[in-house]
């Protein structure tokens, strides 16, 4: 357990987590349009248990829980995005992030305020 | 952009860019939609680009335009005979491109394209809040 771990609990990774899954929507909706793309995603609550019961870090925990989107309607090109699916998991992936943020801020200021002593 | 990892600005700026390409080859279709040639050979055809995925590592991956193609869709050829660029027989040819097509390949570049943006701005606000943290 780093010092990270003691400070911010499982908030640390599961910004990371957040991060990754960003990332990884971001690259689903940017290939929209590509004939032959699998979309894909994480399954967030099995790697954020990957990372802080076994201590793996966010990319290896990321890679492990991830795995392809079933389509509602395949299309005919084999492409597998289907863009309402994917804008409303990256809008509430973004809330999420930005939940994780400010429970980290609260900490960070539960800490400064202890060692200011005010 | 080898040794640095491909980060969220990258994907959402190469997917712009690769339907930015689609909207000048829509544009281009349809400013040669209805041209006439003296012959099939010189008729225009419309382009259309090939997208492909450009994938850095699992689940990370942008789009690139692979190339621009030529479609082999058949000049419309029509008799008109007093027309001045007409063949010999007669026959003049209008480009081959079908406006309905290109409008909706438009339509569908650009509501990709705003996708794209609204990603990058989401990504930015939430890495201002990131930087800002704890201030």
């Amino acid at each position: 357990m780093g010092l990270d771990d003691a400070l911010f609990g499982l908030h640390g990774k599961a910004l990371e987590l957040r991060s990754q899954r960003l990332n990884l929507l971001a690259s689903n909706i940017a290939n929209a349009s590509t004939p032959g793309y699998k979309a894909r995603d994480i399954d967030f609550e099995a790697a954020l248990k990957d990372a802080t019961d076994k201590g793996d870090s966010a990319t290896q925990a990321a890679n492990a829980a991830m795995g392809y989107r079933i389509p509602l309607q395949p299309a005919l090109d084999g492409n597998t995005v289907e863009l309402s699916t994917e804008q409303t998991l990256f809008a509430e992936n973004a809330v999420k992030y930005q939940t994780t943020l400010s429970f980290l801020e609260s900490r960070i200021n539960t800490i400064t305020r202890a060692l200011k002593g005010e | 952009m080898a040794n640095t990892p491909m980060n969220i600005f990258d994907i959402a700026g190469r997917a712009m860019s690769a339907q930015l390409v689609r909207l000048n080859a829509t544009a281009s279709n349809m400013a040669n939609a209805g041209t006439l040639t003296g012959t099939e050979k010189q008729a225009y055809r419309a382009i259309r680009p090939i997208f492909q995925s450009v994938t850095e590592q699992p689940g990370i991956s942008t789009v690139k335009v692979q190339s621009v193609v030529t479609t082999d869709a058949k000049p419309v050829k029509r008799y008109d005979p007093n027309h001045p660029l007409a063949d010999k027989d007669g026959n003049v040819f209008e480009a081959a491109v079908d406006s309905s097509t290109e409008l909706v390949d438009m339509i569908e570049a650009s509501r990709m394209y705003q996708n794209n943006v609204q990603v990058l701005q989401t990504a930015k606000s939430l890495m201002l809040d990131t930087v800002r943290m704890g201030k």
